[in-house]
């Protein structure tokens, strides 16, 4: 499985080279103040995986990555260059790519369909040229087999397979279409324990093969599987900033669940 | 650690375990249609048997004229709704195109084709700005058409009045252009024994059309990505905005068309006709499979949905019966229709 995705991964990709450079960047919608001076960065080859609680702040910073918000402040470098994203697909030009927990396919629409909609093949340039239907089913069994994903028939309508196997597929896509980013939004969220096993195995592959991933998640025991560094968001603020030779898990784990906070309320309820 | 994670998988067996084909049966019975085509065909049998009248070619005639009036806008309507939006203005947008080509070409002396293409302009902008008001406020189409279905109604009533100082558009028969115009938009064809309305073969190349761009085309694709889950389709690159923009203004193009073969036919328009009719266009998509909320459906659908209104409309005249209970009928028939799909779309996912 992890062929396929060294196969289609970039191969100027040089492992710890910088991807993505935020700096004290930061959004407001109207008076709401939803992220504020976050240091981010994304190196090719490494997982960065960015933890918070509901409002943290996360999906902000999703939307600013992937292009669906721009950032209101600070300065945001995607190889080296200074942007402002208007669309996703301007961010999907710059070779990021997003795999959300509970948009990253269209249910109804068939297994190949969904892999390469919005990069369909066409048997020519003109408006309304014929799709190269044959081509794209057998591209998209191919590359799904290769990963280890058996359909049962690429014609079945995606949401007929288990949601790991939707994210994988959507994972799959991504890569197959040259993503340098990956940012996966709450990947196994919904996820049983196996499904999820299968999904960060796929997070792991993706790195390997030299990718720059994003892993937003609020599990930081998933998180700490595949993670080489760690961000904390809280209330649109980052709390904690570690590589992982500099954190263990217990850290992250008593930090998600509200570090000093917690202590103090464990202490208040004691009696 | 995470290394032993990644190449501990010994990469499943390559010998992917055998498919089993899908049974014909599934694969047709999978199809958006099936339900419509089947209730067509009872519909159809029911009628030979209690209309003596309805076996006849001219029978045959009038229920195809009859359904091409109402699938040549329902197929429009079949892909907006698999688009995930509403359109309730369609009705009324049929007789403002024809008043709006009538009433050009007859004030000012102009050549019909003068009018005509006016009245193209004028739909398109309807349709646009139904979708762009959709689509900048958020506010859902159901409501953003029905404001346009009211504004128009009072329009074509009020703007008739005031240049014509009656409620029809004055007869334009006598004007250049009529002739030609007539035998693209209302002529009748003779095969055979088998007199034809034109708007039945343009019925045809449109439902065809619209057919091969659902499915063969990228923006077919696009179409039901923007009605099964616009978010993701938004988030792969598929451009929402002008896809939905794009199928508001195909109904209107449709919607001109059918406009244009009325004026055409009678040479005169009333300007309080056409309301009600975006319902018959909806429920004709509905009974053809498409989903209310979006995603799924077929332009066949829709025009399987024409043919079993043509009919049913024709077929009770043939009859013999009250006509008034035609509404009856249509709403039965769209309950029922909810109830197949719903059923079917259940059997089709467990199937595959």
């Amino acid at each position: 499985m992890t062929d396929t995705i060294a196969e289609h991964a970039d191969r100027d990709l040089k492992a710890g080279a910088p991807l993505i450079e935020m700096s004290g960047v930061g959004k407001v919608y109207g008076a709401i103040r939803a992220l504020e001076g976050v240091d981010l960065r994304v190196n090719a080859g490494e997982v960065t995986c960015v933890l918070g609680d509901n409002g943290a702040g996360k999906s902000t910073l999703i939307k600013i990555m992937s292009g669906l918000h721009s950032h209101s402040e600070g300065k945001f470098v995607v190889d080296g260059e200074e942007v402002t994203f208007g669309s996703p697909r301007e961010s999907l030009a710059k070779g990021i790519a997003t795999v959300y927990q509970d948009l990253a396919v269209v249910g109804l629409m068939e297994v190949w369909r969904n892999f390469f909609l919005g990069s369909e093949i066409r048997k020519g340039s003109y408006p309304l040229a014929p799709l190269d239907i044959k081509a794209m089913k057998r591209i998209a069994d191919e590359e799904l087999q290769k990963m280890g994903i058996h359909v049962k028939d690429i014609d079945q309508p995606i949401g007929t397979l288990s949601g790991g196997q939707r994210q994988c597929v959507a994972i799959a896509r991504a890569v197959y279409f040259g993503a340098r980013v990956l940012i996966l939004d709450e990947p196994t969220a919904a996820l049983g324990v196996k499904q999820s096993g299968v999904v960060l195995k796929y997070t792991a592959a993706a790195r390997d093969a030299g990718l720059g991933v994003v892993f937003i998640t609020h599990n930081p025991h998933h998180a700490y599987l595949v993670g080489n560094h760690f961000i904390i968001l809280k209330l649109g603020r980052r709390v904690l900033d570690r590589k992982r030779s500099e954190v263990s898990l217990e850290e992250l784990t008593a930090e998600m669940a509200g570090g000093q906070e917690l202590a103090e309320l464990a202490h208040e309820l004691k009696r | 650690m995470s290394t032993t994670v990644a190449t501990k998988n010994p990469s499943p067996a390559p010998a992917a375990p055998q498919r089993p084909r899908r049974s014909l049966v599934g694969q047709v019975l999978a199809r958006p249609e099936i339900g419509a085509a089947a209730a067509a065909i009872v519909i159809a049998i029911f009628f030979l048997i209690s209309a003596p009248a309805f076996r006849s070619l001219a029978a045959v005639s009038t229920v195809l004229y009859a359904s091409s009036t109402i699938g040549i806008v329902a197929v429009g309507v079949a892909l907006l709704m698999i688009g995930g939006e509403f359109d309730l203005s369609s009705g009324v947008a049929v007789t403002t195109s024809a008043l709006t080509a009538a009433i050009t070409s007859y004030q000012l002396s102009l050549n019909v084709w003068v009018g005509v293409l006016v009245s193209l302009v004028v739909a398109l902008a309807i349709g646009f700005v139904n979708g762009w008001l959709v689509m900048r406020t958020g506010i859902p189409s159901f409501l953003v058409t029905l404001s346009t279905f009211f504004v128009l109604q009072g329009a074509n009533l009020g703007v008739t009045k005031l240049l014509t100082g009656t409620v029809a558009t004055t007869n334009i028969s006598d004007m250049d252009g009529f002739a030609s115009a007539q035998a693209v938009f209302a002529s009748t064809l003779t095969l055979g024994p088998l007199n034809l309305k034109i708007t039945v073969i343009w019925w045809l190349v449109f439902t065809l059309v619209a057919t091969w761009v659902l499915l063969r085309t990228r923006v077919g694709n696009w179409i039901f990505a923007v009605g099964g889950n616009q978010a993701s389709a938004r988030a792969v690159g598929v451009p929402v905005r002008k896809v939905k923009i794009g199928l508001f203004m195909g109904v209107a193009f449709l919607a001109w068309f059918l406009g244009m073969h009325l004026l055409f036919a009678f040479s005169t328009v009333q300007s309080g006709v056409g309301v009600g009719n975006e319902f018959v266009y909806i429920i004709a998509a509905v009974v053809g499979g498409a989903l209310l909320t979006g995603g799924y459906g077929s332009a066949a659908g829709a025009a399987i949905g024409a043919i079993i209104f043509g009919m049913t409309t024709q077929g009770i005249v043939y009859a013999g019966w009250d006509p008034n209970w035609f509404k009856t009928f249509l709403g039965v028939m769209l309950l029922l229709a909810v109830l197949v799909n719903l059923y079917i779309k259940n059997v089709a996912a467990r199937r595959v």
